[in-house]
């Protein structure tokens, strides 16, 4: 184990190196594109082997590593928001044909208006896509992930592509003191992938059938039933990572004093840290609050939410992304999440941090302060309302 | 009887020139192929769950991406060092190749991938219920192109694929027909032997979207080239190297008439007109392409004195 100062983008790209990947296809776009930068020069090099696809559109890109997984090897993409939603039509393809194909996403708004920051819209505008989604909190978390999404994807029992999510910029382009691994211990950990089908003419099967209305749902439920079982593998793999590696931030869920909390805070991505501070502020101020950090957003991990915050009195949510005129996108999944309880928190939900609004731990601050205030719709947190008249 | 790698039993139309087409390739290119189709008829008639046509890996992903997969099929194949397992044969629609599919195809033939990409052209969207593509022809009648009181049909001509192609420097293009299996199969065998992109553009006819007897479908075929308006030719390296000569060219009419798409020209006064532009695109192919055969060109200049 080496801890290295390094921006967030290189500490993801060092990871996926270790990885080996064999075919890595990726599309420039802000804030994504340090990484596939990254990957570039390490090919250049000569230090990772690997075929590095220069396509010609995040959809190109998105396809090439389609057509490379079912070839069998381990393929490897990266992109943000509107290379994500251009890719869109490929992701369902990928998940569809089950392939594990790893994907970073650098999480950033989505146009119109183009805006480059950070806001989860991108991947939660795709959750429906059959991916495994998970969210880092901070650098270390972040690459982290790329080595247990590997093993997760290509685990026997899920063969599901996972999206790796970060907050761009936020993670992406900051510096931090990261732990890698060695190349030894990656290879412990994440062996070559072994695919039980793939393309070869030894064995010349179809892939991409065309199903009718007699099968199609059966397909489709057999997605929906291998990315609930992968809930399983993605707590084993971070058990086993914390094993090796002494590191855990959490598998499907984290939380932080959370057992007498009568306020928990829920939400995603690198915010939980500032959610962190905030928290120790009012803690000792005397206030019950705690967090539950969603790490794992699909399989969406229903009972480790209503486990985590069954003494909650209230639950506040912050949300990076929302569906216009419904809400907020985790908020309404954890709202769902109690229903049919006899006993469910108050859960009140708010979009925070859109296209780069800053969020610091003031906003977490007033959050817990204007509670009350927040009614049955979910409360846009620092609008100015200047702007809006 | 003989053993295809693309096996009966399919769904296709009678007499449907993609699935002879698609059989001619697969069989040519032999069992070491790992092939690609965009969405279309040939991916409809062939796989649905849970029989399949293909005797040989074969993988539909999406209308538009079948170049970008199978570039990435042919990377992995490097990448894992088995690239001696298998040639990558990658298949569209004329809608999926140069509509569409057309940027996918681009970075396809850019970056160089040793792939064949097969264009089988019968010349408009079919699976979707005849709409034109950009290799529809001029005038036809489809469903998005109409032939009205303010219509001919298709008001534009036919993107030039193969030119397009071209451009990219792919080493080795060619136009096809099923009319000709042996010409076909032959240039599928050249082209896999042939290192980088390469670019084959198969005419298959549609009785259904061509309103053709299906017992027509090879006679039809055979007119379009006889006419000129499906010039047979290989490029190599840019040049044009081989063409598939006409003894003596078939007025267009011969070929329209055996075709609904094409029954309003003959029907609509002010159709004669119509006929003559198209025989006039037939006449420009045979200059462009030097079509005529020796003899065929010395009659014409004999006629003409
Ligand atoms: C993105 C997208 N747009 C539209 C369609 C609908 N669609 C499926 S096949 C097809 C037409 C196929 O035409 P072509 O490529 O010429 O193949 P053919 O069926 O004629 O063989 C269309 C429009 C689709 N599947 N995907
Ligand atoms: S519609 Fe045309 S292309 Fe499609 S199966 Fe029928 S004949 Fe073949
Ligand atoms: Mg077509």
């Amino acid at each position: 184990m080496v801890r290295t100062f390094m921006e967030g983008s290189k500490a993801v790209a060092e990871v996926i190196k270790l990885c080996r990947p064999n075919v890595i296809a990726a599309y420039p776009i802000t804030p994504q594109t340090h990484i596939s930068e990254e990957l570039a020069q390490m090919v250049a090099n000569g230090e990772l082997k690997a075929e590095y696809v220069t396509v010609e559109s995040e959809f190109a890109a998105a396809s090439v590593v389609l057509g490379a997984s079912a070839t069998g090897a381990r393929t490897y993409t990266a992109t943000s928001s509107q290379g994500l939603l251009l890719m869109t039509e490929v992701l369902f393809s990928i998940s569809g044909m089950r392939l594990p194909v790893v994907m970073t996403c650098a999480n950033r708004a989505v146009s119109s208006p183009i805006n480059i920051w950070n806001d989860q819209q991108d991947s939660i505008s795709v959750r429906d896509a059959g991916w495994i989604q998970l969210y880092a909190e901070d650098i270390q978390e972040a690459s982290d992930l790329q080595i247990q999404a590997f093993r997760i994807a290509e685990h026997p029992e899920v063969i599901l592509p996972v999206m790796a999510c970060m907050d761009g910029f936020i993670l992406t382009h900051a510096y931090e003191p990261v732990d890698l691994i060695e190349q030894e211990e990656a290879d412990a950990f994440l062996p070559p992938y072994q695919p039980q089908y793939y393309l070869t003419p030894k064995n010349p099967i179809t892939f991409g059938a065309m199903l009718g209305p007699e099968s199609y749902m059966e397909s489709r439920c057999q997605l929906d039933r291998a990315l609930r079982g992968s809930a399983k593998i993605i707590e084993e793999v971070a058990q086993e990572f914390k094993k090796r590696f002494g590191r855990f931030q959490g598998a499907l869920i984290d939380t932080y004093f959370i057992e007498d909390a009568e306020i928990v805070l829920v939400a995603m991505g690198s915010v939980i840290s500032t959610i962190k501070e905030a928290i120790d502020l009012l803690r000792a101020e005397g206030t019950k609050v705690g967090l539950l950090k969603v790490r794992c957003f699909r399989p969406f991990p229903r009972e480790a939410i209503n486990r985590a915050l069954v003494g909650a009195k209230e639950v506040l949510v912050l949300d990076r992304a929302f569906s216009p005129s419904s809400g907020g996108v985790l908020t309404t999944e954890v709202r769902a999440a109690f229903q049919g309880m006899e006993r469910a928190p108050e859960i009140k939900g708010h979009i925070v941090g859109l296209g780069g609004r800053e969020m610091n731990i003031e906003t977490i601050l007033n959050i817990v302060k204007d509670r009350r205030a927040v009614g049955r719709e979910d409360r846009f947190v620092d609008l100015k309302e200047a702007l809006l008249s | 009887m003989e053993k295809h790698l693309f096996l009966a039993g399919h769904t296709a139309c009678y007499g449907c020139g993609e699935a002879l087409g698609a059989r001619l390739v697969v069989d040519a290119a032999g069992p070491n192929i790992i092939t690609t189709d965009a969405t279309g008829c040939l991916e409809v008639f062939s796989s649905r769950w849970p029989q399949s046509a293909w005797a040989v890996p074969f993988i539909h992903s999406l209308f538009e991406n079948s170049a970008a997969v199978a570039s990435g099929i042919e990377v992995a194949l490097r990448a894992m060092g088995r690239q001696e397992e298998a040639k990558v044969i990658a298949q569209g629609g004329d809608g999926g190749t140069a509509d569409i599919g057309l940027q996918c195809l681009s970075g396809m033939l850019e970056r160089g991938h040793d792939v064949l990409y097969v264009c089988y052209d019968n010349e408009a969207y079919m699976n979707t219920g005849v709409q034109r593509s950009g290799l529809t022809p001029y005038d036809s009648d489809t469903r998005t192109s109409p032939f009205g009181r303010a219509s001919w049909g298709n008001r534009y001509r036919k993107k030039d694929m193969p030119a397009i192609a071209a451009a990219h420097g792919a080493p080795y293009i060619a136009t096809a027909s099923v009319a000709y299996p042996k010409d076909l199969q032959a240039k599928v065998k050249k082209a896999l032997n042939i290192v980088g992109p390469k670019y084959l553009q198969v005419h298959v006819p549609c009785p259904l979207g061509w309103k053709s007897d299906p017992a027509l479908t090879i006679k039809v075929a055979k007119l379009a080239v006889e006419t000129g308006l499906y010039p047979i030719f290989e490029m190599e390296n840019g040049v044009v190297t081989k063409v598939r000569k006409i003894s003596s060219p078939k007025p267009v009419t011969e070929y329209l008439k055996l075709q609904g798409r094409f029954a309003h020209l003959f029907k609509k006064s002010g159709g004669e007109e119509e006929i003559k532009k198209i025989q006039q695109i037939a006449d420009e192919n045979i200059r462009k392409y030097g079509l005529l055969s020796e003899t065929a060109a010395a009659k014409v200049s004999a006629e003409k004195e």
